[in-house]
C-alpha cells in the first residue's frame, strides 16, 4: 500500500514488472522487495525445509526469506536474488523459489506437518542404513526436497568484469559515519574511495525521520554527497558491496553493474574488484535482529527498521494495523513513524518492564508476543501481558529484538568480536585487521550523532597514518538518545510437537532445534551450528547467529561471551564465481603467446598446439591428405631426404654475458663450458640441487664473455629463475649478467640434406659450418645467427634473426623449400624425427629422472662442482634398481602408447611386477614401425629382451624389444655430413 | 598479499613467485656430508611466528628476495634483496 507523499521514489515513473506470472507496477528506485509490498503481495516465497509460507522480513542484503529467481530472455535465470536488493527495472521478471507447483499451494509443506520427524539432525540419524541406499535414493530425495533456487543449466554467457583500484582511505558504507568520514578526508585531499552496497548513499539516514542541523537528514546526505563528487580525489562506489577483508590492505569488493537495468548491452552484470587501500574505515552500520517466538516466521512480521525504510524511503506500508514488539527504545520510532503517517498502529508491546507507556498507541510494556496466526498472512497476534493474554488483530508485526554491528569484515583475518553487555551484542575487537578501524554503528555505537563523529574521529585516525592534516569538518547536530535495550533472545512456548520459535528463517531452524544440539552434546557453537545447519544459510546467519548462540548459551548454563562465536568469513554477502573468475572464459583463460611464423601457418591450414602458452603448428596439411598422420609421416621423409623448415622460437634464450660467463656455465650445467671455443655449440644438461635432470639445451659461445643458451619450451620460465637465483644467491659478486631474450629471435630450424643449398641462398655470405658451429650471419642484410645444431638427427640448422624479421624470413624459406622440394614441419614430425633419434624433451625429463638413468651420467664432469652434483652421486640415484632410458620396437605392427607400462611377458601384470613405463611413441614412416622411448628397469643392461607393453586404459599389450634409445644414425653420420 | 620489492616498490603476490625457505641460500660445499645435504634439500622447520623466505619477482625485475614474515599475524617484516645480502654471496 503506496502512502502518497512518503518515500524517495518517483511516483511519476511508473515501472511494470512481473513476479510469478503476474503483472504489477511499481515505482522509479524501488526495490523488487517494495514494489511487491506495495501491490499488497505478502507471500514471496517457501521456506528451505518446511516449506512454510514466507514474506520480506528485511530491507537489505542480510534478507532471509524473499529469495526469488529473476528471469532473463533466453530461459536464462538468477536464482537466489533477494528481493530486497534487487532493483526494479521495466520488464523485470520474477518467480518464487522452492515451491511446487505454486506458491500458494504447495505440495511439499507437507514436510511441515512432519516437522517433529524433521528436528535437527533427523538426516544424520534416520539416513544411515542401508549405506548404498544413500546414492541412489536418499540423496536425490532430499536435494529434491530441499534447496532453493534452481539453474536454468544454460552457460552463462552474461559478460562479467575484474577490476583493481588503490585508495589511501577506503570507506566502508555510506551512512553518517561513512558520509562523515569520505568528507574528513577527501577535503583533506586524501585518495578515497566511498563504497555502499545500496544503489543510493546514504545508510540509515535513507530509511529515518531523523533532523539533522535543523533539517531533514535527506538534505544533509545530498549535499555531502554533492560536496564528495564534485571532489576529484573522491570516488563513489555505489552497489558496491565490500565482501572480504585480506592480508596488506586488499579488498574484495562486488559492484552490481548492470543487474538493476533491463537492456545492458555495453555492461557487464557484475564487477569484482580488489582495492587496495592503505587506511579503511569500516562504517557499515548495524543489522537490526529478530526475536525468536512460536510461529515468528509468518508473511507480514517484519523487522521494525525494514517496516521503518518501506515507510519512508519507500513510501509504502506494509500493513493496514500494525503492531510492534520490541526490547529497546529505538523501535518504537517505527511506530511513531506509522502514526505519523496515518498508518494505524494497534499496539506497541514491549518487552521492557519499566519502559514508557507514553505513545499515540496503546502500550503493554513488561509483555511479549507469544504466537501468531494467519497461514499465508498474519492475522492475529497473541500478547502476554501482566499474567493474562490478549489476541491482537493486526497484519503487520514489526519486531526488533537489538541490533548487531556488522562487524563482519574485522573477523575476516581471524579477530575475534568482542560481547558487550550494555548492548547486549558483540562488538569488533580493536585491531582485528590492520589499517581497518570500524566506525558508527559498526562498532557499536548507536546514536546519530555519536555515529557522526566517531565517522570523524576514524578519518582522522586514518589521516594521521596517512601522514595528512585534518579537514576539521563541522559535524552538524542530530540525536543523541542513549541506545537503552534489554536483552531478549526468546520467548518461551509451551512443549508440544509442533510447536516451534524461528532462529535461522533461512535453514528452517528453530529453538528446539538448537536445545536439541545442546541436550545432544553438541555444546560447541561450531558444533551446534552444523548440527542444526544454522547460519549456513545465504544470509549466513546475519539475522539468527547471534540468539542462536544466546539460545545455546541459556541451554548449557553458560554466558554468551563463554559461549563464543562462530567464525565469519568472506564474503560477506554471495560472490557470483562468473565475477571471480570474469575474463577468465574461453580463450581468456590463459594469456596466449603467438610465433612469427603463427599467420603463416595458419594460411597454411595448419591446425595449432598449445605448448604452455605458446601456440604451435602441429601440421601443414596438403589437399588430399585424408589425416594428420599423412601430413606427418610426409613431413618426416621430407626432413629426412629433402629438406623442412620450422619455427623453434618457442625453446627459451637466454643471453649470458660477461667475464664469469663461462664460470657460471660451469656451475649450473653438469658439463664443462669455459672450454668451448668461441663460435661453438655444445649440449648442456642442467641439474637441480636433488641430483635429478633439471632440463637440457644447448650454449653457444658468440664472444669470449657471451654465451646463448637455449632451453626447452617447457622449462623457459624454470630455467630463467634457477639461473637468477643461483646468480644471485651464490654468485653475486662475479663479472655476469643473465637475460632472458626468447621473444627478441625469431629463430627457425633448417634440416635435411638440402639445408645447406636452402641456407646458402638466404645468406649473404653463407660460412661453412662444421657441426655444433655457430657464426653471426647477414640474412638478405639483416644481421643474424646461425647455429649447426640438430634435433632431427639430419644435417640441421638454426637461424635466429630478430623477431621483427622472423614472419618474412619463415615466409621467404618456405618459398625456397618448396623449390628444393622441401617445406614447414609441424610438432608432430618434429616429434617423430626426435623420437627416431632418441632426442629427449621433458616426457623424458619430467623431473624424476637422473643423468644415469638418462645414459648421461657421464656428463657429469669430475673436475668441478656444479648444481646438483653432490646429491646426483648419493645412493639410489644411480644402479641398477634404477629405470633407464631404452628404447622399444614393437614385433609385430600394433600401435603403442605413451603411459603405458611394462611387464616380463609370462609374469603377472601387477603393480608389483611393474618394469617400467613408455614415456614417447611415434610411428616412424623412417623405419616403418612403431618406437617407444621409455624407462625400463637395468634396462641398458637388458637390450635384446623381450618386453610386455600394457596400456589397460587403451587396450594395448605388445610384445616389444629392448632396444638402444637412438633408432635412426646410431654413428651420428648424417649429423656430421 | 602484498610484498614491497626493494626495487619496485608494494606489489601483488601474483607477481612472485614463491620458491621456499631461506636454507636454500646455505647450500653446502661439494664434499659436505650428506646429512648436510639432507638438511639442505629436504629438511624445513614450519613456524607459527616469524619466517623467513624466498620470493622471485617474475613478473617485475626478476630479484630474489629474502621475505621475513609472519605465519601468524601475516606481517611482512622485512624484504632484502638475495643480490646483496651481507655475506650471503660467495
Amino acid at each position: 500500500m503506496r502512502i502518497a507523499g512518503k518515500g524517495l521514489t518517483d511516483p511519476s515513473v511508473p515501472v511494470g514488472f512481473r513476479f510469478d506470472g503476474r503483472d504489477y507496477v511499481g515505482q522509479a528506485g524501488d526495490t523488487l522487495a517494495s514494489a511487491l509490498l506495495a501491490n499488497g503481495v505478502k507471500l514471496v516465497g517457501r521456506s528451505f525445509k518446511y516449506h512454510r509460507p514466507r514474506g520480506v522480513l528485511t530491507a537489505g542484503s542480510e534478507e532471509p526469506n524473499a529469495l526469488v529467481e529473476v528471469l532473463e530472455e533466453g530461459g536464462q535465470r538468477t536464482p537466489n536474488v533477494r528481493a530486497t536488493v534487487q532493483e526494479l527495472y521495466p520488464g523485470l521478471a520474477a518467480r518464487s523459489q522452492n515451491r511446487f507447483p505454486t506458491l500458494g499451494f504447495d505440495l511439499l509443506a507437507l514436510n511441515d506437518l512432519a516437522a517433529p520427524l524433521l528436528g535437527a539432525g533427523f538426516y544424520y540419524k534416520t539416513f544411515m542404513w542401508p549405506r548404498h541406499f544413500w546414492e541412489g535414493l536418499y540423496e536425490p530425495l532430499i536435494r529434491r526436497a530441499a534447496g532453493l533456487g534452481s539453474l536454468s543449466r544454460q552457460h552463462d554467457a552474461a559478460a562479467y568484469e575484474k577490476a583493481y583500484a588503490f585508495c589511501d582511505l577506503l570507506v566502508i558504507g555510506a551512512g553518517p559515519a561513512g558520509l562523515v568520514a569520505a568528507l574528513e578526508a577527501g577535503r583533506a585531499g586524501a585518495d578515497v574511495i566511498l563504497a555502499d552496497e545500496d544503489a543510493r548513499m546514504g545508510g540509515r539516514l535513507l530509511s529515518e525521520t531523523l533532523v539533522l542541523e535543523g533539517r531533514p537528514g535527506m538534505e544533509w546526505v545530498t549535499s555531502v554527497l554533492a560536496e564528495l563528487e564534485s571532489l576529484p580525489n573522491v570516488r563513489l562506489m555505489p552497489r558496491t558491496t565490500v565482501t572480504g577483508a585480506y592480508d596488506h590492505g586488499t579488498y574484495g569488493a562486488l559492484e552490481r553493474v548492470g543487474l538493476h537495468l533491463a537492456p545492458r548491452p555495453y555492461l557487464p552484470r557484475e564487477c569484482f574488484w580488489r582495492i587496495v587501500a592503505k587506511q579503511a574505515i569500516l562504517a557499515a552500520g548495524a543489522l537490526e535482529r529478530p526475536v525468536a517466538f512460536e510461529n515468528n516466521d509468518r508473511p507480514g512480521i517484519m523487522l521494525a527498521s525494514a517496516v521503518r525504510s518501506y515507510l519512508n524511503r519507500y513510501g509504502v506500508a506494509p500493513g493496514r494495523r500494525v503492531t510492534v514488539f520490541t526490547n529497546n527504545e529505538e523501535a518504537r520510532r517505527t511506530a511513531r513513524d506509522l502514526m505519523a503517517a496515518g498508518v494505524p498502529v494497534a499496539a506497541i508491546i514491549d518487552a521492557r518492564p519499566h519502559a514508557s507507556a507514553v505513545e499515540d498507541c496503546p502500550v503493554y510494556t513488561g509483555a511479549t508476543v507469544i504466537n501468531t496466526r494467519g497461514r499465508k498472512g498474519l492475522s492475529h497476534i497473541t500478547v502476554r501481558h501482566g499474567g493474562g493474554e490478549a489476541l491482537i488483530e493486526t497484519d503487520c508485526l514489526a519486531i526488533s529484538g537489538g541490533w548487531n554491528p556488522t562487524l563482519h569484515l574485522t573477523c575476516h583475518r581471524n579477530g575475534r568480536p568482542l560481547w558487550n553487555e550494555a548492548l547486549a551484542a558483540f562488538v569488533p575487537a580493536p585491531g582485528a585487521v590492520p589499517g581497518l578501524e570500524p566506525a558508527g554503528a559498526a562498532a557499536g555505537i548507536m546514536s546519530t550523532a555519536a555515529c557522526l563523529a566517531s565517522g570523524q574521529r576514524a578519518a582522522r585516525g586514518a589521516l594521521e597514518a596517512l601522514g595528512r592534516k585534518p579537514a576539521a569538518i563541522r559535524l552538524p547536530a542530530a540525536e543523541d538518545a542513549p541506545y537503552v535495550i534489554q536483552a531478549l533472545w526468546q520467548v518461551p512456548h509451551a512443549p508440544g510437537l509442533w510447536r516451534r520459535a524461528w532462529l535461522d528463517f533461512a535453514n528452517d531452524v528453530t529453538v528446539k532445534d538448537v536445545k536439541l544440539a545442546a541436550q545432544e552434546n553438541f555444546v560447541s557453537v561450531e558444533h551446534m551450528k552444523r548440527y542444526t545447519t544454522q547460519g549456513m544459510a545465504p544470509d549466513q546467519g546475519k539475522n539468527s547467529n547471534v540468539a542462536a548462540l544466546a539460545v545455546l548459551a541459556d541451554a548449557t548454563g553458560r554466558s554468551v561471551a563463554e559461549t563464543g562465536v562462530t567464525t565469519f568469513r568472506p564474503p560477506y554477502t554471495p560472490v557470483s564465481i562468473a565475477a571471480m573468475g570474469a575474463g577468465g572464459r574461453g580463450t581468456g583463460f590463459a594469456p596466449q603467446r603467438f610465433l612469427t611464423s603463427h599467420t603463416a601457418s595458419v594460411e597454411r591450414g595448419a591446425p595449432m598446439i598449445e605448448a604452455g602458452l605458446w601456440y604451435r603448428a602441429g601440421y601443414f596439411p596438403r589437399p588430399g591428405e585424408a589425416d594428420w598422420r599423412t601430413a606427418c609421416d610426409r613431413e618426416v621423409r621430407m626432413v629426412r631426404e629433402r629438406a623442412g623448415v620450422c619455427d623453434v622460437s618457442t625453446l627459451g634464450k637466454i643471453d649470458i654475458q660477461g667475464a664469469d660467463a663461462g664460470r657460471f656455465l660451469d656451475f649450473v650445467y653438469a658439463n664443462t663450458f669455459s672450454t668451448l671455443p668461441v663460435g661453438r655449440v655444445r649440449y648442456g644438461l642442467m641439474l637441480r640441487d636433488d641430483g635429478h635432470v633439471m632440463d637440457d639445451g644447448t650454449a653457444a659461445r658468440l664472444a669470449d664473455g657471451h654465451f646463448v643458451m637455449t632451453t626447452t619450451t617447457a622449462a623457459a620460465g624454470q630455467v630463467m629463475r634457477h639461473l637468477d637465483f643461483v646468480q644471485q644467491a651464490f654468485c653475486a659478486d662475479w663479472d655476469l649478467r643473465l637475460m632472458s631474450v626468447t621473444e627478441a629471435w625469431a629463430q627457425f630450424a633448417v634440416a635435411g640434406p638440402r639445408a645447406r643449398a636452402l641456407l646458402a641462398s638466404v645468406l649473404d655470405a653463407p660460412p661453412d659450418l662444421p657441426f655444433m658451429g655457430c657464426a653471426p650471419v647477414l640474412v638478405h642484410g639483416v644481421k643474424g645467427r646461425l647455429f649447426r645444431i640438430s634435433f632431427s638427427g639430419e644435417e640441421g640448422y638454426e637461424i635466429a634473426v630478430p623477431a621483427r624479421y622472423g614472419e618474412a624470413l619463415f615466409r621467404d624459406l618456405l618459398a625456397r623449400a618448396e623449390v628444393l622440394g622441401g617445406g614447414p614441419y609441424g610438432m608432430e614430425a618434429l616429434n617423430v624425427l626426435r623420437i627416431e633419434k632418441g632426442f629427449l624433451t621433458h616426457a623424458e625429463l619430467h623431473g624424476r629422472t637422473t643423468a644415469f638413468d638418462l645414459g648421461l651420467g657421464r656428463m657429469i664432469s669430475a673436475g668441478k662442482d656444479c648444481i646438483g652434483k653432490a646429491a646426483s652421486q648419493r645412493p639410489g640415484l644411480t644402479g641398477p634398481e634404477r629405470e633407464q632410458l631404452v628404447g622399444l620396437r614393437p614385433q609385430t605392427e600394433a600401435p603403442l602408447t605413451a603411459g603405458a607400462h611394462l611387464f616380463v611377458p609370462g609374469e603377472e601384470v601387477g603393480r608389483a611386477q611393474d618394469q617400467g613405463y613408455t614415456t614417447s611413441v611415434c610411428y616412424s614412416p623412417t623405419l616403418g614401425s612403431w618406437l617407444a622411448l621409455g624407462f625400463l628397469k637395468n634396462g641398458r643392461a637388458r637390450q635384446g629382451e623381450v618386453i610386455r607393453v600394457v596400456d589397460h586404459l587403451r587396450a594395448v599389450d605388445v610384445l616389444c624389444e629392448v632396444c638402444d634409445p637412438v633408432f635412426y644414425d646410431r654413428e651420428g653420420e648424417k649429423l656430421r655430413a | 598479499m602484498r610484498l614491497t620489492c626493494p626495487l619496485c616498490g608494494p606489489r601483488d603476490r601474483r607477481e612472485f613467485h614463491y620458491l621456499g625457505a631461506e636454507e636454500y641460500l646455505r647450500r653446502p660445499a661439494a664434499e659436505a656430508a650428506s646429512a648436510a645435504w639432507d638438511d639442505y634439500l629436504h629438511n624445513r622447520d614450519n613456524p607459527a611466528g616469524e619466517t623467513r623466505d624466498l620470493w622471485y619477482h617474475e613478473a617485475g625485475c626478476g630479484q630474489w628476495l629474502l621475505v621475513t614474515r609472519d605465519t601468524v599475524s601475516h606481517d611482512i617484516r622485512k624484504v632484502e634483496l638475495v643480490a646483496t645480502l651481507k655475506g650471503g654471496a660467495k
